[in-house]
């Protein structure tokens, strides 16, 4: 095996690193998107907790591709594993009050497991 | 090719948080304004970390980790205290329509202020009484 340049592994980190920049990005975007041109509450909870979250993951592998240090990584961590947990539970309770306030058609659920709205 | 991939994340994250901002605005209810919030603030998250890539700072991580849970302290407060809101309520009304409401209460200002303090008023009094129903 020949000698590999050091130089070799930064430049395919920061290519890394780029692609998973505009995939977050553009991941970003489309929860963005959804919000505006969804119809319903539920609809626009999907697009919130789903690519967002995705997206947010992918950006902050780039910023760990490039900042290359040990302690940032374990913050970084830190930020993902904060939303991959608060994620559903805001969800649950934006879906939950959305339906005890009427604002959420009960036609939406199949099955509907809350029983019927007030 | 960092700086460009740097540049379209930027407008890419900034156009979302636009179209975040538009759901704000435009409702319909409180619970959608939380949701549309919770991404404004995870947009604020990439942009700091977009940041960060461009100049490889690490002193702004931390951002991100109290960022991240005000963007769930607030929806979450948000959905616990909604309640159900009249018909045609949760919006941003037009300054003409604030003016039209003005005048057809056809008070100046200054006794409307009064008038609902007055009414304030009443309501602590009546809360901390225990008025018998």
């Amino acid at each position: 095996m020949t000698h590999v340049d050091p130089g070799l592994w930064t430049t395919i980190a920061d290519t890394v690193a780029a692609v998973c920049l505009l995939a977050g990005a553009f991941l970003t975007l489309a929860a963005g998107l959804g919000l505006v041109r969804f119809p319903s509450l539920l609809a626009r909870m999907h697009t919130v907790t789903k690519p967002q979250v995705l997206g947010l993951i992918l950006l902050l592998t780039a910023l760990a591709l490039r900042v290359r240090s040990w302690s940032a990584v374990a913050m970084l961590v830190l930020v993902v594993a904060f939303q991959l947990v608060t994620s559903p539970v805001a969800a649950h309770m934006v879906g939950r009050a959305g339906f005890r306030t009427g604002k959420v058609d009960p036609e939406d659920l199949r099955p509907n497991e809350f029983g019927e709205p007030d | 090719m960092m700086l460009a991939a740097v540049i379209a994340a930027a407008v890419l994250v900034a156009v979302a948080a636009m179209l975040a901002l538009v759901r704000v605005e435009r409702g319909p209810s409180m619970l959608d304004r939380a949701v549309a919030l919770d991404t404004l603030t995870v947009t604020l998250v990439c942009a700091i970390a977009i940041e960060a890539v461009w100049s490889r700072r690490t002193e702004t991580i931390p951002i991100l980790v109290a960022l991240s849970m005000v963007g769930f302290v607030g929806s979450v407060t948000m959905a616990r205290f909604a309640a159900k809101e009249p018909e045609g309520e949760g919006r941003v009304r037009t300054p003409e329509e604030v003016a039209a409401q003005a005048r057809a209460a056809d008070v100046p200002r200054g006794e409307q202020r009064d008038g609902a303090r007055a009414i304030d008023a009443e309501d602590d009094a009546e809360s901390t009484g225990g008025a018998p129903r």
